[in-house]
């Protein structure tokens, strides 16, 4: 276990909508290591969306256990699930989710706010991050004067700025056009070479294929769970096929 | 995350979320604004009207007593004081003699009578008798000549001193020192004029009167009649003391026995200033209570705007909650962008109220607004800004992340 980032053991939700009973997850058994680039798929409906939201922290399990760097947090309360999240974990939405009031550099500094740290550091790091992905030259820029590339950029900055273990990435090409989608995966392929944990959600197969590991999900269960070394290989290709 | 930090992070938000739409932020502390303005400016009238009132009884001077049959807003029937042995002259030299914390001691009796100068007549002017005394025990500055010595006082001489009024009617445009007027039938040669009093609580006009020696006054309009006495306290702050004395030599100079209640009354100025209390509490909490009406009705408009900031903010809260903001954090956010919003129109309601008070001390009333009224309307603010930001703070900070997220 020690050597699981993630261990999902036996992860179940259920929805209770008035008098129906819904299913979202039935009995969900994952492990993920440190340093690995893996895609979860599944048609919509299929529980993804579920599991991601217990993944990220942001919703809490029905049944079974979710350790997180060897914590349990399936049995924890909002605040400290805020507090996992703005630690551990990194989220890249399909639809940025920037504060449409704050410019670039604010937006990176988010979570280091809540983090706690003082302002300077804050900037500082902030500034790093930015740099890191391309944008040293937008920080002062809103995200309406940004492109959707950029504000995607601005995303991850935002979602690397706290060192997290993983980052969670939900349709993270979803709003984008072919060319900048790919620039995007480019990035993430970068992180993840760099020793990040990377975790797609996505139900486009082209995307998956840049992962090196691909989990399927179908009614609410792993339906193939296959690694392939050839993801980056894949990626390569498929530009040259275009 | 401390605090400290919270709060000045959720400063710059709120200025940020304010100013990203004035003129909503505007028109939601309008409500605030007119709230504080009405609440200071009714604090402020309230507190001109205790000033006039205040001014108004000054002439009965604060550390003066009176000793006299009847007790000024007393409880008992007026046939009960009216009954009482008169307060005589023997009984005003015994005092006198014997009061220990006294600056002075004067007698007083007064009547009704007309004045008549050559052609000029007024009526019903108040004829005052009084000793020398009476100039250093009420304080009466002459505006002209002078007030009468012991020995005009004491000797009955036929002189008298006349108020502005009597000034204003007879000799408008003469010195009025050396003339002889008639009161009554009886002259008298005018030796001095007071300067001018204004009026008792707006009603009766002090300076419409006219002061002789009591002597005098004794013989010519009849000595049965009950006196004033009146004590100026060796030391205001020792007024209490000096009542005491004055009770316990009264009691002895009309043979009061022991275990009888007092047949005669010590008024002071107190009398009037806790009728004046009683009379106008109820309206001045009646006054303050329909004011923070206004406050009551902004505030709710407030609580609205907010209900519709949280409502349109969702997603908002959810990226927050997402990157790592607690329940506190974003409670704090809402609340203190509220608070932010009421404070505002606070402030804005005193550059309002404060310029208003000065038109009113400038032209209604004498008045100016107590610091407290400016510091109780910026504490009400804030109070009115947690209590309509609450509710919708709490809302938003108890919001699901993922439903926020989804939101659209």
């Amino acid at each position: 276990m020690e050597n699981n980032l993630i261990d999902l053991k036996g992860i179940e939700k259920v929805y209770i909508m008035g008098t129906e009973v819904l299913y979202a997850l039935k009995g969900v058994d994952l492990k993920i290591n440190k340093n690995e680039y893996i895609a979860i798929m599944g048609p919509s409906g299929s529980g993804k969306s579920t599991l991601m939201n217990i993944i990220g922290c942001l919703d809490t399990p029905t049944g079974g256990e979710y350790f997180l760097n060897g914590k349990n947090v399936s049995e924890m309360d909002d605040d400290e699930l805020a507090e996992i999240r703005n630690l551990e974990i990194g989220f890249v939405f399909q639809t940025f989710n920037l504060l449409a009031r704050s410019n670039a550099l604010h937006n990176v500094e988010l979570p280091l706010i809540y983090k706690g740290l003082p302002k300077t550091e804050r900037i500082e790091k902030a500034e790093e991050a930015l740099y890191n992905v391309g944008l040293e030259d937008r920080m002062t820029h809103k995200p309406n004067e940004l492109s959707g590339g950029q504000r995607q950029r601005v995303a991850i900055a935002r979602a690397l700025v706290n060192d997290p273990s993983i980052i969670l990435a939900d349709e993270p090409t979803g709003n984008l056009d072919t060319k900048t989608g790919q620039e995007i995966m480019q990035l993430l392929e970068e992180l993840n070479q760099k020793g990040n944990t990377i975790i797609i959600v996505t139900h486009e197969e082209e995307i998956a294929m840049h992962a090196h590991r691909v989990v399927k999900i179908r009614d609410g269960k792993i339906e193939s769970d296959v690694k392939s070394n050839k993801g980056r290989a894949m990626s390569e290709r498929k530009e040259i096929i275009i | 995350m401390n605090l400290f930090l919270e709060i000045k992070e959720n400063f710059i938000i709120s200025y940020k979320a304010i100013t990203a739409n004035k003129l909503r932020s505007f028109l939601a502390t309008l409500g605030i604004v007119i709230g504080i303005t009405s609440v200071t400016l009714m604090q402020t009238v309230i507190e001109g009207i205790n000033r006039a009132f205040e001014k108004s009884i000054s002439a009965v001077g604060a550390d003066v007593l009176y000793v006299q049959k009847f007790e000024w807003f007393g409880k008992e029937d007026w046939s009960f004081y009216r009954n009482r042995k008169d307060i005589t002259m023997n009984q005003y030299d015994y005092l006198e003699r014997n009061i220990q914390t006294a600056a002075s001691v004067c007698p007083s009796a007064g009547t009704s009578k007309t004045l008549k100068y050559r052609d000029f007549v007024l009526e019903n002017v108040f004829v005052l008798g009084t000793t020398a005394a009476y100039q250093e025990t009420f304080g009466a500055n002459m505006e002209e000549g002078r007030f009468f010595t012991q020995k005009e006082s004491d000797g009955g001489y036929p002189v008298c001193i006349i108020g502005m009024d009597i000034r204003k009617a007879f000799f408008e445009n003469s010195d009025p020192i050396g003339k002889t007027i008639k009161i009554g039938t009886y002259s008298f040669r005018i030796i001095g004029v007071v300067e001018k009093q204004g009026s008792l609580l707006g009603l009766v006009s002090l300076d419409n009167r006219v002061i002789v020696p009591i002597e005098r006054f004794f013989r010519l309009f009849g000595n049965k009649r009950s006196l004033s006495i009146n004590i100026k306290a060796a030391d205001i702050n020792d007024l209490g003391e000096t009542k005491e004395e004055v009770i316990s030599i009264m009691r002895k100079a009309r043979k009061v026995d022991y275990g009888e209640r007092d047949d005669f009354g010590v008024n002071q100025q107190e009398a009037f200033k806790s009728t004046y209390e009683s009379l106008t509490s109820l309206i001045k909490i009646i006054g303050s209570l329909i004011t923070s009406l206004s406050l009551i009705v902004g505030s709710v408009g407030i609580a609205n705007i907010m209900f519709v900031s949280v409502k349109e903010r969702t997603k908002e809260i959810g990226i927050r909650k997402a990157i790592g903001a607690k329940k506190r954090t974003i409670l704090l956010q809402f609340l203190i962008e509220s608070v932010s919003i009421c404070l505002l129109g606070g402030l804005i309601g005193l550059m309002i109220s404060v310029p208003i008070s000065l038109i009113i001390n400038a032209f209604v009333l004498p008045t100016a607004m107590p610091l407290w009224v400016i510091i109780l309307g910026l504490i009400v603010s804030v109070i009115f800004g947690v209590l309509a930001g609450f509710f919708p703070a709490y809302n938003a900070a108890k919001m699901n992340a993922v439903d926020s997220l989804r939101y659209e």
